[in-house]
């Protein structure tokens, strides 16, 4: 396969995921909203999104003073100004995927052309007329259509991988960041752990990750942060954990180093493997005595040295 | 009067007759739906066209027109041996000019028209390409003007576009309408990437071991054409690369792929001349490959269409073709050439310039519809100009009569009414000559517009070889 194409494959999957992270960020702060309990009225809430997601300058830059609750639409949806927005990553999803046309089923370019198509649509909507709500169920929704396009017509091949490669990479970074907007930013004050307000927030975080229901049925009874965190870090049932995502990570790097042959150098596939291999020696308990954010901090470390080394190993294009 | 493909002294011509019923009896409203279904199918499908320089809809569609145009099989024969018979004469006049040139010297073209031609390529001067072919895919473009007149207007030798519209006007008629192929016995043009592979792999250069590999090179995803360039590839099951894919190394071309690199056989390449090489044609290039043409003349990769096609296709060597084929055939021309008038010659300079309200003007070099003059529809003032213009440069221009251009019933507002079309059949070249029974119709869907350029508003319709 071209290096470019599988490039693009990769970067698609990824595009893909961050869309719907940024669409799940939007919810988290929808949410949040609702609680009766800060001190700064909404304005600290909607702060805290921003700084997690590592754009609060860029923001700044383009609207000021002004957080608010359209603005942040805005930037976290619409803007393009904003490379992670739900608009930007579902442009540059399906622009990569008309580069690679020749790699997509016309069912899965079907999927990404009509996201394409009826974001544009949805831009020319009032803006009063829309709610947060359809926001975040547009972008999910788009994207399971994508993704069970590419599961029930892609074939299993080195491209299968890549794409899947982006996604798991991605989807590991972006349960990450998640939690840290919970633990490092939502909650600053040592007081709050255990209480009521803690509780709701980890509730708000497993909501906006879809993943409520799921939580109950692995773990029942009350939600706790270690519960919760157990559940978005180590739970091998989990399927946007720490360890599911890298799991399948490391599943399609084996997949590529299996079907290249000794060739063509791994280097990716032995990162992401010992980097599994030291997730899986924790459990919660050391992790929140390493400190929760200090952890996170080292697993997105981690992923970026993947990614890098995926890179070095694949799209160069060496003689 | 113009010739109508459907109505012959008010009767409907037999490969219509079929056609004829489906009309009268689809209601207005099926239609509408029906059209709309084709435009969202088009759109989806992502079969859109760029135009350059105009600032609009990045993604426009080119209008669809659902009536097809309809040939029985002897009219489709006999074009067929006039398309074959060109291609092979084209290709013949290219490899004769870059090496004895003995059309020239038994005096039969103008030495002058051929050696400083803009788009004679002197660094492939002596290179004889594999199977003696230069222009793999030769697009032919042609007008009818009676029941058995036709003529061809232009030769694109170089990188003829359209055949994405073939394949796919085609597969959605036959989604939409598939009544309409189980009662009428339509020639299949679904073969086309079977055989343009096929045709590709025929030239690969000696050097080639085992099986060829064959690439299809794009600019990128930014070119209007972009959609055909991945469809192509998609359909013959090859890689689609740019320039930056591609590296030359020890006397052959490889691509940069996962599995690090891999040698590449033949280039189709949909880039033209200047950009295919900046160590050899524009520095500034950053669409080609440096070192390619050194690979390529020294017979380690094949090259389709080869660097130089294009001389054969000039507006100025267009008026000798009919004397190529008594030349290199020795055989008499099946197809008409439309008569032309070079204005580098006095007699016919003299003439132009008394009736340019009469004729077209076309630049040697235009296409796409640009840069031309239509007497007839033009006001005082553009004819004056255009006169300035010519009288400045008068060997850049050449000027034939107003055609009379067949016209096709296509649907409008009001139902079916008379368009002018022409028809783009694509002949592939290579260890043999083939065509496919259909082309892409043009149809000019402004009201007495002759112009059926997608830049210039026009639209396709599927086109229907009928078996008997």
């Amino acid at each position: 396969m071209l290096s470019r194409t599988a490039a693009n494959l990769f970067w698609m999957g990824r595009h893909l995921e961050r869309a719907e992270t940024a669409a799940r960020l939007l919810d988290v702060g929808a949410r949040i909203t609702l609680l009766p309990n800060t001190e700064e009225g909404y304005r600290n809430e909607w702060q805290s999104l921003l700084r997690a997601s590592g754009v609060q300058d860029t923001f700044a830059q383009h609207y000021g003073e002004q957080i608010n609750q359209e603005n942040i639409e805005s930037w976290l949806f619409f803007d393009k100004e904003n490379p992670s927005s739900v608009a930007s990553c579902i442009e540059k999803a399906r622009e990569g995927g008309r580069i690679v046309r020749t790699a997509l089923t016309s069912q899965v370019w079907d999927a990404l052309n009509t996201a394409y198509q009826e974001l544009k649509q949805l831009r020319l909507k009032p803006r009063q007329d829309i709610d947060t709500a359809l926001l975040t169920d547009f972008t999910t929704r788009h994207g399971a259509t994508v993704r069970g396009a590419i599961n029930a017509t892609q074939l299993r091949n080195d491209g299968w991988h890549f794409v899947n490669l982006g996604y798991s990479l991605e989807r590991a970074d972006a349960t990450s960041r998640l939690l840290d907007v919970k633990y490092y930013v939502l909650l600053p004050r040592v007081e709050f752990v255990g209480s009521g307000l803690d509780n709701y927030q980890w509730q708000v975080i497993l909501r906006a990750l879809s993943a409520h229901r799921a939580f109950h049925w692995a773990y029942g009874g009350d939600v706790t942060a270690t519960k919760v965190a157990d559940f978005l870090i180590l739970n091998g049932e989990s399927p946007r954990s720490l360890l599911t995502s890298l799991y399948e990570a490391v599943w399609n790097l084996d997949g590529l180093t299996r079907r290249y042959g000794e060739s063509v150098p791994s280097t990716a596939s032995a990162h992401a493997r010992q980097t599994l291999e030291s997730l899986m020696g924790r459990d919660i308990e050391t992790i929140f005595d390493e400190g929760l954010h200090d952890f996170l901090t080292w697993f997105i470390g981690e992923i970026g040295q993947i990614s890098n080394a995926v890179n070095d190993d694949y799209f160069s294009g060496r003689m | 009067m113009y010739y109508n493909e459907m109505l012959e002294s008010g009767q409907v011509r037999a490969p219509y007759a079929m056609l004829s019923d489906w009309v009268q009896t689809m209601p207005n409203d099926i239609r509408q739906m029906k059209q709309a279904e084709a435009e969202s199918l088009f759109r989806r499908i992502g079969i859109t066209f760029a135009v350059y320089g105009e600032g609009g809809d990045p993604d426009r569609l080119i209008p669809f027109d659902m009536m097809p145009r309809v040939f029985m099989q002897s009219e489709w024969r006999k074009l067929e041996r006039g398309i074959k018979q060109r291609a092979r004469a084209l290709n013949a006049f290219l490899r004769d000019v870059y090496s004895r040139g003995e059309i020239i010297r038994a005096g039969r073209i103008p030495a002058k028209l051929v050696y400083q031609n803009e788009a004679f390529e002197k660094s492939v001067v002596g290179f004889v390409p594999p199977r003696g072919v230069f222009s793999h895919i030769v697009g032919i473009d042609i007008v009818r003007t009676g029941r058995d007149e036709f003529f061809v207007l232009e030769d694109n030798c170089r990188t003829p576009s359209g055949v994405s519209y073939m394949l796919e006007n085609r597969e959605i008629m036959m989604r939409m309408f598939p009544g309409l192929f189980r009662h009428n016995r339509i020639e299949p043009v679904d073969q086309y990437p079977e055989l343009l592979r096929r045709t590709l792999a025929s030239v690969a250069p000696a050097k080639c071991e085992g099986a060829p590999t064959v690439v299809v090179l794009t600019p990128g995803h930014f070119n209007s054409a972009y959609y055909e360039h991945s469809f192509l590839a998609n359909l013959m099951g090859v890689e689609l690369v740019e320039g930056s894919d591609l590296f030359v190394d020890g006397g052959f071309v490889y691509m940069r792929t996962t599995q690090g690199a891999k040698r590449v056989d033949v280039i189709y390449r949909r880039i033209d001349d200047p950009f295919l090489d900046p160590l050899c044609f524009r520095k500034d290039s950053m669409l080609g490959v440096p070192g390619l043409m050194d690979v390529y003349r020294s017979g380690g990769v094949a090259i389709a269409s080869a660097p130089g096609a294009g001389v054969a296709d000039d507006k100025a060597i267009y008026t000798y073709v009919p004397e190529m084929v008594r030349f290199y055939l020795g055989e008499e021309p099946l197809l008409q050439n439309v008569q032309t008038w070079t204005l580098w010659k006095e007699d016919d300079y003299k003439y132009v310039m008394a009736n340019l309200k009469d004729l077209v003007v076309k630049e040697v070099h235009g296409s796409g519809g640009y840069g031309m003059l239509i007497g007839p529809k033009a006001s005082k003032e553009e004819i004056a100009h255009f006169g300035e213009l010519i009288k400045a440069n008068p060997g850049n221009y050449i000027a034939q009569p107003t055609l009379a251009l067949s016209t096709s019933p296509t649907f409008v507002d009001e139902g079916l009414a008379p368009r002018h079309v022409d028809l783009r059949p694509f002949c592939l070249c290579g260890d043999r000559v083939e065509l496919v029974p259909g082309g892409l119709t043009r149809v000019a869907l402004r009201e007495g517009s002759l112009v059926v350029n997608s830049s210039q508003g026009g639209g396709v319709k599927d086109t229907w070889v009928l078996t008997e």
